[in-house]
């Protein structure tokens, strides 16, 4: 079976702010997620999850290294894939029934489809009733639910989320990561999961992968979760399997957080 | 309390109109300036005369045609303007390459003092309506170029590469995102444009034309009429008061998507 996603030997090297020499962010990482698998990659702040998930969805060109979606060359845009991002990425002039049917709109999709799907997505997210709200009258949980929907209406392959959840309180989180679940589960897409919470990666996932401090991050491990699903993430949380996987890979992982620590402190203070 | 300042405000231009009054008619008060009590007046005009012109103005239908003139050429102005700024800042923002080759020149252009042009606009354009659209334009345009052009800069990238991972092309970017945000910028700087826009109809009326309330004033002035100088600049306030309140009502019902404080709800 061809993987949804493949990365091979893929290496990013970025000039340096500011003056001569280069960063490398990653390095020659191999990364493959199946059809249908739900596979976290977990790893130190500031170590270059982002960068991989950049070049999946064909936003960033590899310095070297090849990426393949369902075993073709990916040039361009990655048009199979929908992107979750961290940080807010809603337009905010726009309505969030208007946010969630833009893609529908790019594809030039007829106005009044658009319109109802657009509405039974919401509705979907929990957000009936919202629709003519602008971005900046939502919550920050609602505001991601917007999200959700604006990348799922696509039906996309593929789901790359990059820390979707960080900004949200726990209670949110946890609701929200439920949510993302039943919807994942309704028709198994293939999804790159970033995250720098372990927790958040194990009771989502099929698989995680954790990588090394960067500069020049490579995978370090892998841990296949075999924990039954359906899942409720936050009782999982308390189930033993959960906590022994948890200990496994927290305890690989430990070094490199530090390292990854004294690395930001040392940019810090120098 | 905004009702008590309302009343405070209103008892202050009383208070002005009064001492004005009181300072300029001549048997009122003894002359402390000058020695001939007729001076004051001569200078500075009589409110009560001042409103006797308006008045005559206002009653006797004389001056619709000229605020009308004036109005058209400040709408004319501010649209061509914006329009013009809009597309070429749009333009330059979005290629480096032209903008860097054009920034001496809008430097240039920017630090000029645009009224000097209105000598040449006459030529061009007659004395009509479109050279004080003209003067009006190059005011406009520069304060609408300048904001969307920083406006086209700051676009969210993060809102960017959203919008081509749900299938945007270059030139769906360009109208869906880089347009309405430079809209945005537009709208932001409606009261400063919509004020230049008024300024060269105005300085281009005075400066030589048949029509407007600008060319009221000149023609007062040119008789020392000083009641009607000032009944013109009263009347033009009072316009431009007028004006900013349309625009604060446009801008209101166009900016709705706006984060106001006090107004974002917290739900969920």
């Amino acid at each position: 079976m061809t993987a949804s996603v493949s990365l091979e030997k893929v290496t990013c090297t970025f000039a340096a702010k500011g003056g001569e020499g280069h960063y490398t962010a990653v390095k020659e990482v191999d990364l493959s997620v199946a059809d249908g698998e739900f596979v976290s990659v977990v790893g130190p702040t500031g170590c270059g999850k982002s960068t991989l998930l950049n070049v999946a969805a064909g936003l960033l060109r590899p310095s070297s290294g090849s990426v393949k979606i369902h075993g073709e060359p990916l040039s361009g845009i990655n048009r199979r894939a929908g992107y979750m991002f961290q940080s807010e990425a809603l337009m905010p002039w726009r309505s969030a029934l208007a946010n969630v049917t833009a893609g529908l709109q790019f594809r030039g999709e007829d106005p009044a489809a658009a319109q109802a799907k657009g509405e039974s997505w919401l509705e979907r997210v929990g957000l009936a009733g919202f629709g003519d709200r602008y971005p900046h009258q939502l919550s920050g949980g609602m505001r991601k639910r917007v999200s959700l929907a604006q990348m799922l209406i696509l039906d996309p392959q593929i789901l790359l989320m990059d820390e979707p959840f960080s900004a949200l309180d726990v209670q949110t989180r946890q609701l929200m990561e439920n949510e993302l679940l039943e919807l994942w589960s309704a028709d198994r897409k293939s999804v790159i999961f970033i995250t720098h919470d372990l927790e958040e990666a194990i009771s989502l996932s099929d698989r995680v992968v954790v990588l090394s401090a960067g500069p020049a991050t490579r995978p370090i491990g892998e841990y296949v979760i075999d924990l039954p699903r359906p899942r409720d993430v936050s009782e999982i949380r308390l189930s033993p399997r959960f906590i022994e996987l948890h200990d496994r890979i927290w305890h690989a992982m430990k070094d490199e957080v530090l390292k990854g620590y004294a690395q930001t402190r040392n940019r810090v203070a120098g | 309390m905004r009702k008590k300042l309302w009343i405070w405000q209103v008892l202050l231009l009383v208070a002005m109109f009064t001492f004005w009054h009181v300072a300029t008619h001549p048997e009122l008060i003894r002359p402390f300036v000058w020695d001939n009590p007729d001076r004051a007046a001569f200078f500075f005009g009589e409110p009560v005369k001042i409103f006797k012109v308006i008045g005559e103005w206002f009653m006797g239908g004389e001056i619709y045609p000229h605020l009308w003139v004036t109005l058209q050429e400040t709408a004319l102005a501010f649209v061509i303007g914006s329009v013009l700024g809009l597309v070429i800042g749009l333009w330059l923002g979005l290629t480096p390459f032209a903008s860097a080759l054009m920034d001496p020149y809008i430097k240039a252009m920017n630090a000029m003092p645009r009224v000097v042009l209105a000598p040449i606009f006459m030529v061009w354009f007659g004395l009509g309506i479109w050279s004080k659209v003209a003067l009006g334009v190059t005011l406009v345009f520069f304060i609408v170029f300048f904001n969307v052009y920083q406006g086209v800069k700051e676009v969210s990238p993060v809102v960017l590469s959203n919008a081509t991972m749900l299938g945007a092309t270059r030139r769906q970017l360009l109208r869906f995102v880089y347009l309405p945000s430079a809209t945005s910028w537009v709208f932001s700087s409606l009261h400063t444009s919509v004020g230049m826009a008024f300024v060269g109809a105005v300085v281009g009326e005075y400066l030589g034309s048949a029509k407007g309330v600008g060319y009221l004033i000149h023609m007062a002035e040119g008789s020392f009429d000083i009641n009607t100088v000032f009944a013109g600049i009263l009347v033009l306030t009072i316009f431009a008061l007028v004006l900013d309140f349309a625009v604060s009502f446009a801008e209101k019902r166009l900016l709705v998507w706006r984060p106001t404080q006090g107004e974002t709800e917290q739900a969920l």
